[in-house]
This record gives C-alpha cells, structure tokens and sequence, in this order.
C-alpha cells in the first residue's frame, strides 16, 4: 500500500466510526438508538465479510501517529457538531474520562496482572484533591493543579504497594476493595472533607480561558461543557498514548512477562517489584487526573459519587473490551456509560445487566469483544 | 474500665466475632478444595437473611409459633443458600478452573453484584433496610452496667456451634476427609478414587449454607438487613479469613475474634462511630503487608 492509501484508508475508517459516533450520543429516541445497536454490527460483520476491517486494522498499524491524530480531530469535529447539546456533551465528557481510568486498569490489569478494584477511589482522590487545591491555591494554574491531584492519587496509591506487593491475586484484590471502602467512610465521617454532604469544586481556568464561560462567540458559542469535552479528550489522547507507548517499550514487554510468569521472568533478571510498582503507580496517575477534570466539570463531588459498583463498572469496561487492548476500552466504556442513559428503562437495572454480561463474557469469551492482539515489531509490509 | 461495660464490649464483640467467623470459615473452605476465593460470598449470605425474612412474612400470615417459624427459617434458608452455592460452583467456577485467577474472582464477584442487585429490585421495596422480625426470646439481665440479653448468648452459642460440627464433620466424617484429601492434592486424590467434582460442590454447599447462618443471626441481632449488607460482611469474613491463615478454620476464628476485637477497640477509641471500620481495615491491611500468609497457616508462598 502506498503511503497515501494508507492515509486514505484510516481517514475513511475513521469518519466512519465518528459518523457512528455521533450518532450514538445526538439520537435520543429508543428505537433510533435500538436501530444504530443492530445496524452497526451488521455492518462491522459485513465489513469484515468484504476483507475491508482487515485493511482498515493494517493501515491504523502501519500509521498509529496518523490514526490517533485523525481519530481526536474527528471527536473535535463532533464536539464542534454537538455544541449545543449539553447532555451530548456530559456524556461524552464522561465517556471520555472513563476511557482515561479504563486505560490505567489496562495498564495495571492488562500489563502488569495487578488487580485494582479501587479505581473509583483513586479517581475520588484525584477529585478531591481538585476541589481542596484549587480552593486554597487559586494563585496556582490549574494545569498544575490536574496533574497535583494525579500526582496526589498515585501517592496515596502509593501506601498500597507494600501489602500488594507481598500478596498476590485474591489477597491484593482484598487489599483493594478494603481500600476503597476504608476511603469511602473516610471521606463521609470527615468534616474537612466536607463529610457526606461533599465539597463544591471551582470551574477549571486554563491559559486564562475560564472554563465556565460560554465557548469563544467566533465560533458561535456553545455549552459550557464543550470545554471539559476538549479537556477530556486530550486528557484520554494523551493517556492513550501514554499507554501505547509503555506496550511498545520494554516496560510494556516486562510488564507482560511479570504477569505471565513471574518467577520465569525474575530469573531473567526482570525486577518483577519495580514493574509492578510503576504500573499501579501509572494508573492510579491516570485515575486521579481523570477524577481531577470530573470534579471541576461538575462544580461538586460528594462521597456517594464513589462507590464500590462504580470501580465494578470500570472493571467491566476493561474486561468487556478484552483485557489489555487498549483500543477497546473506547466503544466498551461507550456502551456501559451510554446506553443506560438512552434506554431509561435499564438504568435501574444496568448494574445487574452488565453483572450478567461480564459473567457470559468471562463464561464463554474471555478475551473480550476485541481481544488483544500480538505485539507488532516490524510494522513494514512484510510483517 | 468498669467491669460492667468491658463485659459488655466483650459479649457484643463476641458476637459479632462468631458472625465474621462463620462468614471466614466459609472462605476458608472455599480457599481449600479449589484454591479460589468466592467473592460473592457475602451476598450469598445476605440472600440467605432475606429468603428467612420472605419465609417469616409468608408464615406470619399462617399465624406459626415463632420457635416453629424459627427452625423453618433457619433450614429452609441454609439449605437453600448451600443449594445456590452448589450450583454456583458448578455453573461459575468449576469451568473456570483452569483459566487465570482473576477470571473466577471478577465472575463471583459480579455473581454477587447480580445477586445484589436482584434483591435491591425485586425483592419488595427492597432498596430499604427491611425489620427483621424479633424471634428470640428478648429477655435480658442486669448486673450493674452489664445488660447480658439471652438472644446474644443464644447467638454465640449457636454460631460456636455450627463452627464445632463443620470441625467435626470435616475431621470425622468421610466426607470430611475427601474435603481434606482434596485441599491437600488434587491429583492424588482423584487418583484415590475421590469424586472430585461432588467433594468440591459439598464444600460449596457447606460454607453457602454456613453464610446464610451467619445472615440469619445477623438479622436477628440486629433486628434489620438490607441488600448491601453482604458487600461489608463478606470483606470483613474474608480479611478475617486472610488474617487468620486461609485454609486453617482455626485461623478463620481468630481472624474473627480478632476482626471484631478490633472494632470495638475502634469504637472505644474514637468518638466517631464509623471511625471503627477504617480503624479495623488499616490494622489488617498492616498485619497483611507484615505477614502475607496469615497469623495461623503453613508459611508456603504458594498460597499467597
């Protein structure tokens, strides 16, 4: 394939996938979406029956920089699309950050096999580390204040790593879930914090762009989450390449061999602790960054928001998706944040249907709906 | 401290230390034949308080003397929660087996969220704590700050009971010693002609039925359940579980004990009530980070 084909080929595939997209978070009546959920695999199926998924999945692997590049200037076109649609918008936002979290359990998960069912924690961290700092530092810019409060959740994780380090499996998953809780009540019985009644969070002001404002008028205006949209989307751009980065490297392929076998691997001289140390720490920083823009976009964050089903469902996006592709954390964390909010009539059921959907995942395709795939090396033609 | 009130601490911690037992033996069982932890434990235990509360409410309406609807409650919801445990072993784990840890873990910890979920939406008006009807005799007595209630003895009793015949059947009965054979060598003891699918789904079914003990007593101590009791109580048994030594039902008491200890040493210290929680979980959380394989098992890294 020339270069140019390639090109041609990504930025086909994606207009498509924004296309879907787009439609996913604009129709608003049951049977539209309904209509979208049964037309988008059939055509995926007949894509891939007419070898085009195939060329598609080639190009995107010859040019990831290209892909990614194109895939966030598609969403910017879609926010831009969207302007006037404020739950759109939310939803987006939220997708978004859940894509960020998902990508760090992927990182720890996926990667290093450290499990974390605290992730909703961390991501409570980093929100309440928003809301404490950006009321007492207001001199500070905000960009620093996002990346403090990751920094503050992956410190605080930080107290984990000798009891996860010791343990392993179901003991670190305790030690988790323990954590969580013990956050949890932390939080509501402390009246620094705000107690259960929560804290109120300042907007975000980055560059001298003070978040609440309505969008520039050059543009002709927009909501006010349009800005948080963009945010989360470089944030999750960012966080993504971030993780793709560490699975082409040798932290990626260290990772891999400590969760495989770790034994094996420190026989090969590979410091199984420091690997698993720099995973936990890596998503917890993604977790509480992500926690970070929640808190300012939603002006107010209460202990309630972090429960103990909310990491469940971030566990179910990574494993929905397949463990460890980074890719698929993207439609699955779409699938599990949207579609309850389209069809009412499962958002009070959704913990349980997504309960059931992940016990048949695990049951009868383990690997997820895009399973990961092997490391590429030589991304040549020949390969 | 005044006699009476330590006496008193002392007999609510004991409780409440057998209850975490009972819910920690069950993990130990568990952890055992099948090398899994089923996560889904503590809701199992709640379903088992909350099948006794629907049969209370249908007996009520027959107008059944409370020690018969008693004994109903409690044979009918054990057997039950030990069916639900049996199929959920054959259903959920047992296929399992042989794929990575993490699966059996997050497959019987969403099984618990479904149950969860289930009783928060189906059972009547079921995201509210339900009363739990008041069964055992509430005659109580006095000695100066101590309030000794006969339904705590009872309790106790009950509780040290059923962890005294899971001893004995697994330390007397043939069964009991497939259960062993097969915690110590899986191999070897399907070699020995152990039914090996039958031993396991007994286990299964023995630390189930043992759960919805747990949940039944629970309810009527405290006089309320609701759907996410299992969630907190099942972490408890599970950190008792782990502290005491997983595998070792020894361990499992201690971890109990100790677990409750805890907590009202919590309560004591800290004027803050919910302040106990966090204080027991930072502890055992500490003694993990210090001791993986808990204060009572072998010291084999392979269990940890």
């Amino acid at each position: 394939m020339s270069q140019l084909k390639t090109q041609l080929v990504i930025l086909i595939g994606i207009s498509l996938s924004v296309i879907a997209l787009y439609g996913f978070l604009y129709l608003e009546h049951e049977w539209e979406i309904g209509l979208l959920l049964v037309a988008l695999p059939v055509v995926i199926l007949l894509l891939k029956r007419a070898n085009m998924l195939i060329y598609y999945q080639k190009a995107a692997r010859l040019m990831p920089r290209f892909t990614l590049v194109s895939f966030v200037l598609g969403v910017l076109v879609l926010i831009l699309l969207l302007r006037h649609e404020h739950f759109a918008l939310l939803m987006l936002t939220t997708v978004l950050l859940y894509v960020t979290v998902s990508l760090g359990l992927t990182i720890q998960f996926g990667f290093a096999g450290l499990v974390n069912f605290a992730a909703i924690a961390f991501f409570g961290i980093g929100a309440y580390s928003m809301a404490v700092l950006n009321h007492y530092f207001h001199a500070v810019p905000d960009l620093l204040i996002i990346l403090f409060s990751g920094l503050t959740s992956a410190l605080l994780g930080a107290l984990l790593i000798l009891p996860i380090l010791r343990t392993r499996g179901h003991y670190a998953a305790l030690i988790t879930i323990a954590f969580g809780i013990l956050l949890r009540t932390f939080l509501e019985v402390n009246d620094v914090f705000g107690g259960p009644q929560g804290l109120k969070v300042d907007g975000l002001e980055i560059l001298g762009w003070d978040f609440a404002d309505s969008f520039p008028s050059v543009l002709g205006g927009g909501s006010f989450y349009m800005a948080y949209a963009i945010a989360a989307l470089l944030l999750a751009a960012a966080a993504y390449l971030l993780t793709r980065l560490i699975e082409a490297s040798w932290f990626g392929l260290n990772m891999d061999s400590v969760r495989l076998d770790e034994v094996a691997s420190a026989s090969f001289g590979i410091n199984a602790p420091r690997w698993k140390i720099t995973a936990f720490m890596a998503g917890n920083f993604f977790a509480g960054l992500a926690g970070a823009v929640y808190a300012a976009m939603s002006g107010f964050i209460a202990p309630a928001s972090f429960n103990f089903a909310d990491s469940l469902l971030l566990v179910s996006i990574v494993l929905l998706g397949g463990i460890g592709n980074a890719v698929a954390v993207i439609p699955a964390a779409l699938l599990i944040v949207v579609l309850p909010e389209k069809f009412q009539v499962i958002q009070e059921y959704r913990l349980l249907l997504f309960g059931i959907v992940v016990i048949l995942i695990l049951r009868f395709r383990p690997s997820g709906l895009m399973p990961r795939g092997l490391r590429q090396y030589f991304t040549g033609n020949s390969a | 401290m005044d006699p009476g009130f330590f006496a008193q601490y002392l007999i609510n911690g004991l409780v409440q230390g057998i209850t975490y037992a009972l819910v920690a033996v069950g993990f130990t069982l568990f952890f055992g034949v099948l090398d899994v932890i089923k996560f889904s434990h503590g809701d199992v235990l709640m379903l088992g308080a909350f099948t006794a509360l629907a049969l209370f409410l249908g007996l009520d309406q027959l107008s059944t003397p409370a020690w018969l609807s008693l004994t109903i409650m409690l044979c009918l919801g054990v057997i039950a929660m030990a069916l639900l445990g049996a199929l959920l072993c054959k259903f959920l784990v047992l296929p399992l087996k042989e794929s990575p840890p993490l699966n059996t873990l997050l497959i019987t910890l969403m099984f618990g969220s479904v149950i969860r979920e289930g009783v928060r939406l189906f059972f009547p008006n079921g995201s509210n704590p339900k009363p739990f009807p008041a069964l055992l005799p509430e005659t109580s007595i006095n000695w100066g700050n101590l309030n000794l209630r006969l339904d705590s003895v009872i309790l106790i009793f009950t509780g040290a009971m059923a962890i005294v015949l899971t001893h004995l059947f697994i330390q007397k009965t043939r069964m009991g010693l497939a259960i062993r054979a097969v915690a110590q060598d899986e191999e070897t003891a399907r070699l020995m002609g152990i039914n090996f699918n039958k031993t396991v789904l007994m286990t299964f079914a023995l630390g189930s039925g043992l759960a919805a003990l747990s949940g039944i007593s629970t309810g009527l101590y405290y006089q309320e359940i609701n759907f996410s009791m299992g969630l907190m109580l099942g972490v408890i048994g599970f950190s008792a579980a782990v502290v005491g030594g997983l595998g070792s039902i020894y361990g499992a008491i201690v971890g109990g004990l100790l677990f409750a200890f805890l907590q009202t040493l919590g309560a004591i210290w800290f004027s803050v009530p919910a302040y106990k929680d966090v204080f027991a979980f930072t502890v055992i959380i500490m003694l993990m980070a210090w001791r993986p394989t808990g204060l009572l098992a072998d010291r084999s890294a392979e269990r940890v």
